[in-house]
């Protein structure tokens, strides 16, 4: 039933790849240490696009539980090594892009990128408590350097400290709740702990070991309350980096959280599409008010912010709980609503770091102020930046709007229809803190009138970025299907 | 030809949008030439709508029954949740579409004059006119709901950019406004299409007929009380862009702030989709709801009435006066739909159609004198009518349009109203009836303060109205004439669909 270790590489290629790359650059930075040099940057664009070919050739055959059970091979984990590759691209783009990193050693950026990659995709297909906490980790450490990366900056060091701080106790706490049903069950695996796992028996151990796992997941999608760390390190780490944190880890952090409930806590009822709840923690009732609360606080909060890099935090973290009503659901079309938003959300949010990289570059400011009549410096950003913001608004015809509509219609389909209400209000107040850029930004006068250059290389990028999220708000049935055959494939 | 007459409604719709797509391929500084794309690509619609009326078949009624739509185009458009590409026309829609792209054509004449960013300007326009037209011409509630969103955008910014002294403040307030209506129709609209099977396929639609068909509704649906919130959470919706009492007050902001041209398209077309979404979708999916709702509906009608003159009379900015008398003129169409009467609901259709031309008369004759003295104070000006004769004259007709003088295409539809509500509502028709007293009376006091009485020196050099002012104002003027003359032209091209509309509702489920 379990593959072996040796028969298991060939549904590893990809992460095989990146692990390659990694050493590859460890050795370029010792044999030589420009940092002007952009072949750090080249190298890891090859490695992770060869990533990117190997899941999309990846052996296909249904789910695989690999290397002795401490990893599923499965459409899921496949949907999300793809997605965190392709932000990972954009990510190395933006950085290539970025002067804010100009100057620093390149190679060691890189290397941390790549990790965190890595330790996304085997969070995304860990099916093991300790494979789960492994790779966490692996996610985290790269991380707190990444947001640390500015050295002498004093924003990026506090911004690096907190992530640390936080991301301990997040996963001290994660793991006390992991031994609770190592205790219980005398099992690791988490397939195990399920079938293991009795209704009415032990129900505070099993609670607080939901409750304690809530805590590891939530830090890492940003949740509230556990998402403090979340608006500092945004701020304070270099652009590229944020905007990978936005959604990188946030995807991997939605994988794992999917896997572990759903595994764990509930079971799937053959033939319906819906799960049933194994014991009597009633998890879904919990994550559907963090839901709540994680959309409300980041939407009310981010109208009050001036930065834009904190903006875009606390927007991310209104982002993660329109995703929470999606896992809340106890269905495979909440969980394909998921992993469709996750799709849109890709392109909308790196998109509007793109923007603020290129005007982070042309202003040395990230203020809401300093894109004041970019509408007139230069047009073709400020209209991307435009498509991205209403986009995550949720205005048709952008690609937001049906990431949204997938999740508000499951929601509405299982009949929990206060966090619908409390998601639609939710929409129309993130509306207000989009718009004060967008105000800024075409009916405002600049203060200064000089055109912002924009590379063709940059905008190129944008085009790739906007036209999906064009396309996507008018056809997007393809999107849909995938998501919907990465879901059949959740072998657990 | 064929293609045109398969795609009328398509071509209608999407003209525009392909027009600002072609703006934005002219070289920057050529402002003459996008000028001239704009208008064209709005004159080919106003053609087309031409064909159309005549190519209308005026026996049938539509409303619920699929086979009697005419200019139908019906294809899937995303099959994995049953999302259609339907567009379709009949009574209801019909006036509405030949009212869009009458005032889309000339609110683009009446924009030649501006001149600052002229290329955003007009595709922004140009896609306007693409989500009106969507909007008119759908079917299915998900194209219906996506053309209405679309508007949104190029309104934020045509009011954001090229508004007035609060123009910020105005269009961030209608953006907020509309889109906190529109969410509540978002949620109904889901609500709908979980618990609407669609009867050839058994899966879920999107299909407004089918939602008309009460047999695809399923038992929750069936229940009086989730029929009662959901019919509320549509009302609100619409009731913000109608915009009924008390969720108006976006309204005096945004038409205040709003260029010239953009106010006649606000006043003259968008608030007529909120009426319009209570006949095509509200009324005809509940009925049983429209009917226990109905004395409200009548009350809230009455209330624009009386409250939107009384403001309108308070006001001292003639464009401000104008945009309340919009509150009062909805008022009417309001109480006449609620009557639920073939009378009422053809006066509400008639008023909504006369409204949208009265209403684009007044805001570009406002334009008009702003452009020129630069203020818009009622008392600030004086005796004009010694000095512009002929802008005068057309300020004079157009108030007496508004208040319903006998002979003009206002006083057809207000009687009609009248005459259909009296019988079902006595107490609150006679109370809207001495509303028309205070709807006269703000009109002629301000006519006599700008127009009458000694001159203002200040202004005693004031340009007349010129050729493309009058081009503009004309065709309006006309057709308002021509309808408080002989209104059948109208009437029968909505009379079978209203009647149609009018037994639905009233026909027990």
């Amino acid at each position: 039933m379990f593959l072996g270790n040796l028969g298991s590489l060939r549904y590893f290629l990809p992460e095989i790849a990146v692990t390659a790359t990694i050493l590859l650059l460890v050795v370029l930075h010792v044999a030589s240490n420009r940092r002007t040099s952009a072949a750090p940057a080249l190298l890891s664009l090859l490695g992770v696009g060869t990533a990117i070919l190997l899941v999309g050739v990846s052996p296909a055959g249904g789910g695989k539980s690999i290397f002795e059970g401490m990893a599923a091979y499965d459409g899921f984990a496949v949907f999300f090594k793809g997605l965190t590759s392709l932000a990972t691209v954009v990510v190395i783009l933006m950085s290539m892009d970025s002067t804010e990193l100009a100057g620093r050693s390149q190679a060691e950026y890189y290397i941390f990128l790549l990790a965190t990659l890595l330790g996304m995709f085997l969070l995304s297909s860990a099916t093991d408590i300790v494979m789960v906490y492994l790779s966490l980790e692996l996610v985290s450490i790269p991380s707190y350097l990444l947001a640390g990366y500015l050295k002498g900056k004093e924003d990026s060091v506090e911004a690096a400290m907190k992530y640390v701080v936080y991301g301990a106790t997040a996963s001290g706490v994660m793991i006390y709740g992991f031994s609770l049903l190592f205790g219980l069950t005398g099992s690791t695996q988490i397939a195990e702990i399920g079938r293991s796992l009795v209704a009415g028996k032990a129900t505070l151990p099993m609670l607080l070991a939901a409750v304690m796992a809530a805590v590891g997941f939530g830090y890492k999608i940003a949740a509230v309350p556990f998402h403090m760390w979340s608006p500092d390190v945004y701020e304070g780490a270099p652009t590229p980096a944020t905007a990978f944190f936005s959604i990188g880890p946030k995807a991997a952090g939605f994988a794992v959280l999917v896997r572990f409930y759903y595994t764990v806590f509930a079971s799937p009822t053959p033939g319906t599409g819906i799960w049933h709840l194994t014991t009597s923690v009633d998890w879904p009732l919990l994550f559907a008010v963090l839901s709540a609360l994680t959309m409300t606080v980041g939407n009310l909060v981010a109208v009050k912010q001036n930065n834009v890099k904190r903006l875009l935090a606390y927007s991310s973290i209104a982002h993660a709980g329109y995703m929470l009503m999606g896992f809340v659901l106890l269905s495979s079309a909440g969980i394909e609503a998921i992993l469709f938003y996750l799709v849109v959300y890709l392109f909308m949010n790196l998109g509007a770091f793109y923007v603020v990289v290129l005007v982070g570059n042309g202003t040395k400011g990230e203020d809401i102020a300093d894109f004041s009549g970019l509408g007139s410096r230069a047009p073709f950003a400020a209209v991307s930046l435009a498509v991205f913001l209403f986009a995550l608004t949720g205005i048709p015809p952008f690609s937001g709007f049906i990431g949204k509509l997938y999740l508000f219609a499951e929601v509405i389909h299982r009949g929990v229809y206060w966090l619908a209400v409390v998601a639609a209000l939710n929409s129309v107040v993130s509306l207000y803190y989009y718009a004060r850029i967008v105000k800024v930004m075409f009916l405002e006068e600049p203060k200064d009138t000089a055109a912002l250059p924009v590379p063709a290389v940059t905008r190129a990028m944008l085009v790739l970025l906007v036209a999906p999220t064009l396309i996507l708000g008018v056809y997007w049935e393809p999107v849909a299907r995938i998501a919907s055959n990465s879901v059949k494939m959740l072998a657990f | 030809m064929g293609f045109i007459d398969n795609h009328i409604l398509s071509l209608m719709t999407f003209l525009p949008v392909l027009g600002a797509a072609a703006i934005l391929c002219v070289p920057r500084g050529k402002d003459d030439v996008i000028r001239w794309i704009a208008a064209a690509a709005s004159f080919l619609p106003l053609v087309l709508s031409v064909k159309l009326l005549y190519a209308f078949d005026r026996s049938v009624a539509g409303v619920n029954v699929a086979g009697q739509f005419q200019f139908v185009e019906h294809y899937s458009w995303i099959p994995s949740i049953n999302v259609e590409y339907f567009l379709g026309a009949d009574g209801i829609s019909m006036p509405m579409l030949i009212l869009t792209a009458l005032l889309s054509f000339l609110a683009v004449i009446g924009s030649f004059g501006i001149e600052k960013k002229v290329k955003g300007y007009m595709a922004l326009f140009l896609l306007l006119e693409t989500g009106m037209m969507g909007v008119f011409a759908s079917l299915d509630f998900f194209l219906f709901y996506v053309f209405w969103e679309v508007m949104l955008l190029p309104m934020y910014f045509l009011i954001g950019i090229w508004g007035g002294p609060r123009k910020e403040y105005a269009a961030i307030k209608f953006f907020l406004y509309t889109l906190a209506g529109s969410v509540l129709m978002l949620l109904v609209l889901l609500a709908l299409y979980f618990n609407t099977t669609n009867p050839e396929t058994g899966g879920h639609t999107f299909n407004l007929l089918h939602y008309m068909a009460q047999s695809t509704h399923n038992g929750w649906l069936k229940g009086f009380d989730v029929r009662i919130l959901l019919f509320l959470g549509l009302f609100i919706g619409f009731a913000i862009k109608v915009p009924l009492f008390p969720f108006h007050t976006w309204l005096p902001d945004a038409h205040v702030e709003a260029p010239t041209a953009i106010s006649v398209i606000l006043a003259g077309v968008l608030l007529k989709m909120g009426t319009y979404g209570l006949m095509r979708i509200s009324f005809p999916i509940f009925p049983d709801v429209t009917r226990w709702f109905a004395v409200p509906m009548a009350v809230i009608g009455v209330i624009n009435i009386v409250y939107g003159a009384l403001c309108a009379m308070a006001q001292s900015d003639l464009k401000k006066m104008v945009a309340y008398s919009s509150v009062s003129h909805m008022g009417f169409v309001m109480l006449g739909m609620a009557a639920l009467t073939p009378t009422g609901m053809v006066g509400g259709a008639m008023q909504m159609f006369s409204h949208g031309l009265i209403t684009a008369m007044l805001f570009f004759l406002v334009g008009v004198v702003y452009d020129r003295a630069h203020h818009r104070q009622i008392d600030g000006f004086g005796g004009l009518g010694a000095v512009v004769p002929v802008y005068t004259a057309f300020v004079s007709f157009a108030f007496f349009a508004s208040l319903g003088l006998p002979g003009l295409s206002g006083f057809i539809a207000e009687q009609m109203v009248f005459l259909g509500s009296f019988d079902v509502f006595r107490t609150i028709v006679v109370i809207a009836a001495l509303g028309i007293i205070f709807v006269a009376a703000f009109h002629l006091w301000a006519l006599q303060r700008v127009f009458l009485g000694p001159l203002n020196p200040k202004y005693a050099a004031l340009e007349e109205i010129n050729a493309r002012e009058v081009f503009c104002l004309a065709p309006l003027g006309i057709i308002v004439m021509y309808i408080g003359v002989w209104p059948m032209p109208v009437i029968s091209l909505m009379n079978s669909s209203l009647v149609h509309l009018v037994d639905l509702v009233k026909a027990v489920i």
